[in-house]
């Protein structure tokens, strides 16, 4: 419905060289694993096509966290929570699919209930041994918890950093809980050992290869899904929320609601990622909803541009593909180099690579046309909130309200 | 309910206070339908607040606040009352400087608020003919695909004077529409309240005298939260008192 | 009372022993020598209440040494000795005047056997023995014993040490010893009401098994006494109980005051969101670490001093890094707090990572100072001297930030600069030198909590994350700007936790009150104490 408008509509050129790119790779990279023999230089070994899905499905909540803040001004500092709710909702699911193979054997229950001498299943895990339940609770957890919050704290008007603070101690809840044995989501260890998705082997190379190929499409529907909503009124009423809050309540709109679908709609789609990446990386525990993953997921996408669509994907891959260089070849600099990340984004780079790369675009060009006055076609976005920021600059701090 | 049928905006006996401090002491103010009326008054008279007060953005401790005779304006929050047919130009021009001028205007037409339908909402032959319209009263239609970002000062505060005019609202409240402006852009803007005023009640807040003297309407002063003075111009500058508090000797 | 404690000393074996009246013309030295003889463990527990009945203070050592099976016959010459080990020799006492005469090879000693029984009878004997001490303390001690661990047998001791008692405190003791030894006793029913009665007015938790078994195995009058005073006991520890949480609370709370009113400046006053904050609180407590170290290769005697070099340190090391954020990064992103949060996180974790790598990821333990370590009690209430030294600390901290505030130029500029920026700039007052050193003076204050903070946990590179979340609540809740409202939101968050953790769990506690404070501000958005005024527009 409204992917098929905006596909009618025509797509901007650099989202359909994305989408490209990704419906390439998705082909493309589980051909190179499976069918190019390994000793060919052709190859792609096994372990990168998990680490490029993994590297997707950040993007993908990399996208989701632009949603809401590149495009509705709300910085959430807790969406790591949406991911490892959607990824929890998977991992019950693949604990479910373990069956009698777990290490104590038992049919009914997995094993970290038979080690804490639990009789029975909790009701919370009824319904995970089938797959739709379980893509629906993918989806349904992040969402519900997205609306409730966002329903209490947009309806209350709280805004910029205080929103921020309560979303990073809402995930940071989320971690205390999921510590708990008694939660019964397997506590400090998590999820784990899974054998199997919907009768596939999950250590097949074939299973894995599909699983790339379906995070690949997975993110290209959010990116279509992403792009259709910003171009729509409703993302143009997104942006206005953005720059001038008030300014739209009183044209009669209601912020909070504008706000609130788009946070249920960026948590349903952090959630999937979550979902996508607990079976590529084979495990999801509770660490997954520290308050300093999600602000790393900020990085990303500022990083890459916010406000944009192309941007928090590239940010994300970039970030994560550094990350693993890293950590691999001087771990101890990692932090140094986050950090230092963090700092040089937001001084230097405020738009990020995208949007700075659109401003010398369009610098370039208005050398080219001195007559022409300002460059008029192609608004970009990003660009203009950039230089909003810039402009509302104050000569200094402001006591926070 | 009844506050007589002819008046769009009712106050009585409106008072609020922050901190202890009165921002609005007892206030009175009765607007007629058609109406245009300019409000004046020194710093710290209350005059943002009291628009805070119409358009529910502050609720007043105590008083009456009726607009188009029945509506009880403490009930409704912001939203709502803008939807009743409050539109307020705020005093430091606020659009929205990341869309183009049309979408501005877009944005602010009149029509169901309801978020949802935005997401399948495609512009009809009929809004497109109003945009145009508006873009034509307040002069931006050779502007109308660039970002309001990149207007000057004058064009931003009548982008927003055309966004008000977008929402069709009965009743405009316009903070200090002609500060920063050159005289020529003053001049126009009389033009274009007046031009507005003649469809709608309006409500000018505004220090520039000169501008005033130009509307040509009747003038309210305010001075501590209350009304100091009402009638002409003339009447008003006249006013020892208001002479004492504002105008100066 | 001289007398009167010689009297005792004269009773008290006839209590204890009244068969073996003529111990007491024996020497010492006679009855130590026949251990060497007894073979049997009824000879030897003879020989115990022999030694017991003697009442002379001096045979403690040698029923310790029995006791702990130091005791020693010397198989040549059937000679007793205390013994201590130290390699394969025995390092050889006198069992009577202490002093190490000689060493012998192991081989060549016989220990004299003790067992369980022999232990307990020494206990009493050691007990009763000791109810006439000299020192009142020594006499407390003992009678402590024997509350702990009443036996009928000693009533008849008890009584008569009570009858020459002075110290009122131990001899209350000794009555309730008393009691609780005649509650087990068969004695007439009317005797172990009134017993049971004393004891439930005690409102002790270790009496509450005592009264349960007499409970279980009493029946009519003697049943509900032990009822009753069961749940006046009860009631009492569950008044305890609030007094405890209370106090809990506000140890915690002075901990979240300490971490919050650094950030109360820097976020309240200048609306700077300083994500780095825990790690000037982690900054200071490794300073605090580093001076302990430098006074301890120095200038150990200083030791109990290091702390007062530590604060001036942490403050100025803390308010210097705080100073060169503030300049190299924060002041080009005011006006924008989101991008401020971003970039300061970024630093947080360039400063964990330089502490890692300076310090090594494990923990490092800073010590307390002598007057920092131990305990008192308040009736129940066991009070940590470094807790009650934190509380202090920190509203002495509290005080003086709201001193700075109200009273001293500095103050007057940081609230001129936060009010009104241009006219503050236009009377001459250099802008960002106020910010600089009021954001300053903000990290300095968290350095200072580190230092405080490194007495109460580990110091460890992560110190700081786990107070920033902590601290963001405090303030938020408090109510931005307000430095009462954060001294109030660190105590009640406090006081709140601390009564959460007994029914919920030290960890659900904590998420019900995250959970509480994010309904809470979207209740009041503000905080507790919110300032209202002109709505700004846009």
């Amino acid at each position: 419905m409204i992917a098929a408008r905006f596909l009618r509509d025509g797509i901007d050129r650099r989202i359909g060289l994305l989408l490209a790119i990704l419906l390439a790779a998705a082909v493309l990279v589980p051909l190179l694993n499976l069918a190019v023999p390994p000793t060919s230089s052709f190859h792609m070994p096994t372990y990168l096509v998990a680490l490029l899905g993994k590297y997707l499905c950040y993007a993908m909540l990399a996208l989701s966290l632009d949603l809401v803040w590149g495009y509705c001004g709300i910085l959430s500092l807790g969406h790591g929570a949406f991911f490892a709710l959607g990824g929890y909702a998977m991992g019950m699911y693949l604990m479910r699919q373990i069956g009698a193979r777990g290490v104590y054997g038992n049919p009914d229950l997995p094993d970290f209930m038979v080690f804490l001498n639990w009789k029975e299943l909790p009701w919370y895990w009824y319904g995970f041994d089938q797959f739709w339940f379980a893509a629906l609770m993918v989806m349904l957890a992040p969402g519900l918890l997205a609306f409730a919050f966002g329903w209490l704290a947009f309806r209350s008007r709280v805004t910029g950093v205080y929103l921020s603070i309560i979303t990073q101690a809402m995930t940071y809840a989320l971690l205390l809980a999921f510590f708990r044995n008694d939660m019964g989501f397997g506590g400090n260890n998590g999820l784990t050992d899974f054998k199997d998705i919907l009768g596939f082997n999950l250590q097949a190379r074939a299973t894995r290869a599909a699983l790339f190929s379906i995070s690949a499409l997975m993110l290209s529907g959010a990116v279509i899904i992403t792009a259709a909503l910003v171009s729509s009124k409703y993302g143009k009423l997104m942006i206005a929320v953005r720059d001038a809050e008030s300014r739209t309540r009183f044209l009669g709109w209601r912020p909070e609601n504008i706000k609130l679908f788009a946070f249920t709609i960026s948590a349903v789609m952090a959630g999937i990622a979550g979902a996508l990446y607990v079976p590529q990386v084979g495990i999801i525990n509770p660490s997954e909803f520290s308050p300093a993953n999600s602000i790393e997921i900020v990085i990303w996408t500022a990083v890459g541009g916010r406000g944009t669509i192309l941007g928090p994907v590239i940010g994300a891959v970039a970030v994560n593909w550094g990350k693993s260089w890293f950590t691999a070849a001087m771990p101890e600099l990692w932090l140094f180099a986050l950090g230092g990340l963090f700092i040089a984004v937001t001084l230097l780079l405020p738009k990020g690579i995208v949007g700075t790369w659109d401003e010398w675009r369009a610098a370039r060009r208005a050398r080219r046309l001195p007559n022409e006055l300002a460059p008029v076609s192609e608004p970009s976005l990003a660009e203009a909130a950039a230089r909003t920021a810039r402009h509302s600059i104050d000569p200094g701090p402001q006591p926070a309200e | 309910m009844n506050k007589t049928t002819d008046t769009i905006l009712y106050l009585d006996g409106v008072s609020v206070s922050f901190d202890g401090f009165r921002a609005i002491n007892n206030l009175s103010l009765v607007l007629n339908k058609g109406e245009m009326r300019a409000i004046i008054g020194p710093n710290g008279a209350g005059k943002t607040t009291m628009m805070d007060i119409i358009t529910g953005k502050t609720r007043p401790d105590m008083g009456e606040v009726y607009f188009d005779g029945t509506h009880d304006l403490t009930r409704y929050d912001e939203a709502d009352i803008a939807v009743l047919g409050i539109g307020r130009k705020f005093q430091k021009p606020t659009v929205f400087e990341s869309h183009t001028v049309e979408d501005n205007i877009a944005l602010s037409l009149k029509g169901p608020r309801v978020v949802l339908s935005t997401l399948f909402n495609r512009r009809s032959a009929e809004e497109a003919s109003r945009i145009d319209a508006i873009l034509a009263t307040i002069r931006l239609e050779e502007r109308r695909n660039e970002l309001a970002f990149n207007l000057s000062h004058g064009q931003k505060q009548w982008l927003e004077i055309g966004m008000l005019l977008a929402q069709d609202p009965k009743l405009l409240l316009v903070d200090e529409p002609v500060a920063g402006m050159t005289d020529a852009e003053t001049e126009e803007t009389v033009r274009l309240l007046k031009d507005i005023a003649r469809h709608h009640s309006v409500i000018v807040v505004e220090h520039d005298m000169h501008f005033v003297r130009e509307l040509g309407v009747k003038v309210t002063c305010l001075h501590e939260g209350s009304v100091l003075s009402e009638g002409s111009l003339d009447r008003v500058s006249e006013d020892p008192r208001v002479i004492e508090v504002y105008l100066g000797r | 009372m001289k007398i009167l404690r010689a009297l005792c000393m004269f009773l008290l074996p006839l209590l204890l022993l009244p068969g073996a009246a003529h111990g007491q013309d024996a020497s010492l030295g006679a009855i130590v020598a026949k251990f060497a003889d007894a073979k049997k463990f009824d000879q030897t527990e003879a020989l115990v209440r022999e030694l017991g009945a003697t009442g002379d203070p001096a045979v403690r050592p040698v029923l310790e040494a029995l006791a702990e099976g130091n005791l020693h016959v010397r198989k040549a010459d059937g000679t007793v000795f205390i013994v201590s080990e130290a390699g394969k020799e025995m390092k050889l006492i006198d069992p009577l005047s202490g002093e190490t005469v000689g060493e012998a090879s192991s081989s060549a000693m016989k220990k004299v056997r003790v067992n369980n029984g022999l232990r307990r009878l020494i206990r009493d004997v050691l007990s009763a023995l000791t109810l006439g001490a000299k020192s009142a303390n020594v006499r407390m001690a003992a009678v402590n014993t024997m509350f702990a661990n009443p036996d009928p047998e000693s009533i008849e001791a008890l009584d008569a040490a009570i009858e020459v008692e002075t110290d009122p405190a131990v001899k209350s003791r000794m009555e309730q010893a008393r009691a609780a030894a005649v509650v087990l006793s068969d004695r007439p029913e009317k005797d172990r009401i009134d017993a049971v009665e004393l004891l439930g007015s005690l409102g002790d938790r270790g009496v509450l098994s005592l009264l349960a078994t007499v409970e279980a195995n009493a029946e009519g009058d003697l049943k509900q006494a032990a009822a009753n005073a069961t749940a006046k006991i009860r009631s009492v520890l569950a008044a305890w109980d609030v007094a405890q949480n209370v106090w809990f609370g506000i140890s915690l709370g002075s901990v979240l005051l300490l971490a919050a009113i650094g950030l109360a400046i820097t976020f309240g006053v200048m609306g700077v969101i300083n994500m780095a904050h825990g790690e000037m609180v982690m900054v200071g407590a490794y300073t605090t670490f580093v001076v302990q170290g430098a006074v301890r290769a120095f200038a150990p005697a200083l030791h109990d001093w290091s702390l007062a070099f530590a604060l001036p340190l942490a403050f100025l090391v803390a308010g210097a890094i705080g100073v060169a954020i503030e300049r190299g990064i924060i002041r080009f992103l005011y006006g924008r707090p989101l991008e401020t949060l971003l970039a300061t996180w970024g630093v947080s974790l360039v400063l964990q990572q330089a502490v890692r790598t300076i310090f090594g990821p494990s923990n490092r333990e800073v010590g307390n100072p002598s007057w920092m370590s131990g305990s008192f009690e308040i009736g129940h209430l066991a009070i940590t001297w470094n807790r009650l030294w934190i509380v202090a600390f920190s509203l002495g901290v509290f005080a003086l930030l709201l001193f700075i505030f109200n009273r001293t130029a500095w103050g007057l500029h940081m609230r001129a600069v936060t009010q009104n920026r241009r006219m503050a700039s236009s009377m001459g007052i250099r802008t960002p030198w106020v910010d600089a050193f009021t954001f300053g003076l903000g990290s300095g204050i968290a350095g200072i909590a580190g230092v405080a903070l490194s007495q109460v946990g580990n110091v460890s590179p992560n110190l700081g994350q786990g107070y920033i979340i902590d601290s963001f609540m405090v303030v938020v809740f408090g109510g931005v700007g307000n430095l009462w409202g954060t001294l109030l939101g660190a105590f009640s968050l406090g006081v709140a936790n601390k009564f959460l953790e007994p029914y919920a769990g030290a960890v659900l506690g904590k998420i019900i009150v995250l959970v509480l404070i994010i309904l809470f501000i979207q209740k009041r958005p503000r905080g507790l104490f919110a300032l209202k005024g002109r709505s700004v527009e846009a």
